[in-house]
């Protein structure tokens, strides 16, 4: 896929948390890694590309398709692609089975027994046989985390999208994760994700974006954004990060 | 959580315990006040009491179903996207909370119903009683809805959920819960303001004791029986809150 964001532009009140982000990535980049220190813009920008935000200037092109500002417009285009938030967001009235079929029948208009059948096999690929119809607040914050994955998996989304995957784990469910999503994308899903774990990232992303003070400072292939980063910010920033590992 | 037999049978035992304390308390404090209890004087009008508790159950069933239908809609006024609607809505919350049962009763049998031509007492009380817990209701439904975090919101959205199906099946199903407790609050103390309608010449329960009691020259013997009665209808309804309660509860 190809992504590209021109002078978008997001306040909050007078505060910018995007301020002109230009980035553009190679047309084959498959797993987009963003990049940056806290409060950089990461959040809001995969909001916006998950057009759950729309910004206030700027425009987002994703494989030369404008996304859409309008309301209905931006409905459909958020049925075609999965979100998976930092804190889970499962809806914990309901079991994880039906965290994953409830948008699938009401969204998808899928059958009651197609629905049923595709979230069992993505549970149970995710590792989560057998507990299908626990709440979220029975499971673990590992096995919350795969569950949402599953239930932003279960449309076949074209893009996945994932905000700082591993920020509320512990090292082995870290671990679990980062597994499930390194599977992902070997077998060829798209993710946008935005993440702290520098040596996951490296792992598993084919583009960095980094992100600071709300502007996209480097667009660049992984490999090169960690042998030799161009711009100050990114060079510190990977020395913070690997002064203690 | 399913209790244990044990646990069950102790409970049981522990309450016919408290039960048997509180009669003997209660037996004592009667016996030693200087009233002369005449309950032979007051069975007499026993038709008439329950003809009275039967109006009292039918007026605050009505009631219940004006209740929750008024605070429905005062609550999606209140949250209304167009100014006037929500200021309405407001106003006639915060004027129904702020002002006596007693009031409004007066006012809108003597003056609004009979300027309106009304006149069945029943239909009035019903309306009225409704309006005013409706209004309380109002207010715990919005309580309950806006305590839907937004994270929540943005979850249904990411999946693709309308509008209309976020309300259905992300915050109304978990709203409803968080809003039970108070709701049933609520219901109970309709049924007790249900006393209040004697006011306005209806003959339910509080006014049938007042005849009884004047007219078998007793003073206070139908007080009990009425508190009883009033038990018989709010103890049920609270313990099935309860049930309901447990059944959604799926936060730990």
């Amino acid at each position: 896929m190809k992504l590209e964001a021109s002078g978008v532009t997001k306040r909050y009140g007078d505060q910018s948390a995007l301020d002109g982000v230009d980035f553009e990535t190679g047309s084959d980049a498959r797993v987009i890694a963003l990049l940056g220190p806290s409060g950089g813009g990461k959040s809001t920008l995969l909001r916006v590309l998950g057009c759950l935000m729309t910004p206030d200037e700027g425009a987002i092109h994703l494989d030369g398709r404008k996304l859409p500002n309008e309301e209905a417009e931006s409905l459909v285009e958020r049925r075609q692609n999965g979100f998976v938030f930092q804190g889970y967001n499962l809806f914990p009235h309901l079991s994880a089975l039906e965290n994953i079929t409830l948008p699938l029948r009401e969204v998808h208009q899928m059958s009651v027994g197609d629905a049923y059948a595709r979230a069992v096999e993505l549970l149970a690929r995710l590792g989560l046989s057998g507990h299908e119809h626990k709440r979220p607040a029975e499971l673990s914050g590992g096995q919350q985390q795969r569950a949402a994955i599953a239930r932003a998996l279960a449309p076949k989304p074209r893009l996945l999208r994932r905000d700082e995957p591993t920020s509320a784990l512990d090292p082995v469910m870290t671990g679990e994760v980062l597994d499930v999503i390194g599977e992902l994308a070997a077998e060829g899903q798209h993710i946008v994700l935005s993440t702290h774990e520098i040596a996951f990232a490296r792992q598993v992303s084919d583009t960095v974006v980094f992100l600071s003070h709300g502007k996209a400072l480097e667009t660049t292939p992984t490999q090169r954004f960690f042998e030799e980063p161009t711009s100050e910010a990114a060079r510190q920033y990977l020395q913070g990060l690997s002064k203690y590992r | 959580m399913p209790a244990s037999r044990s646990s069950i049978a102790r409970r049981l035992l522990w309450s016919i315990a408290l039960l048997l304390g509180v009669s003997l308390l209660v037996q004592a404090v009667f016996q030693s006040s200087a009233y002369e209890w005449n309950w032979e004087a007051a069975w007499k009008y026993r038709q008439q009491f329950l003809f009275g508790w039967l109006t009292m159950l039918g007026i605050c069933a009505g009631a219940m179903v004006v209740s929750v239908t008024v605070g429905l809609l005062l609550m999606v006024g209140a949250r209304s996207a167009i100014e006037p609607v929500r200021l309405l809505c407001h106003g006639i919350i915060e004027f129904i909370r702020g002002t006596p049962l007693l009031v409004q009763l007066l006012i809108g049998y003597y003056i609004v119903a009979n300027a309106l031509h009304l006149n069945s007492p029943f239909l009035i009380g019903t309306l009225l009683l409704g309006l005013f817990e409706g209004a309380y209701l109002a207010e715990i439904f919005r309580g309950a809805i806006e305590s839907i975090g937004a994270s929540q919101r943005e979850a249904a959205r990411a999946v693709g959920f309308s509008t209309t199906q976020t309300y259905r099946y992300v915050i109304i199903p978990q709203a409803l819960r968080r809003a039970l407790p108070g709701s049933t609050g609520q219901l109970v103390s309709l049924i007790k303001d249900s006393s209040l309608l004697s006011v306005i010449g209806i003959e339910e329960l509080v006014q049938k004791v007042r005849i009884l009691n004047s007219a078998s020259y007793t003073g206070l013997e139908g007080y009990v029986p009425l508190a009883v009665a009033y038990l018989i209808v709010t103890l049920p309804l609270s313990l099935w809150a309860r049930r309901l309660e447990r059944r959604f509860a799926y936060e730990t």
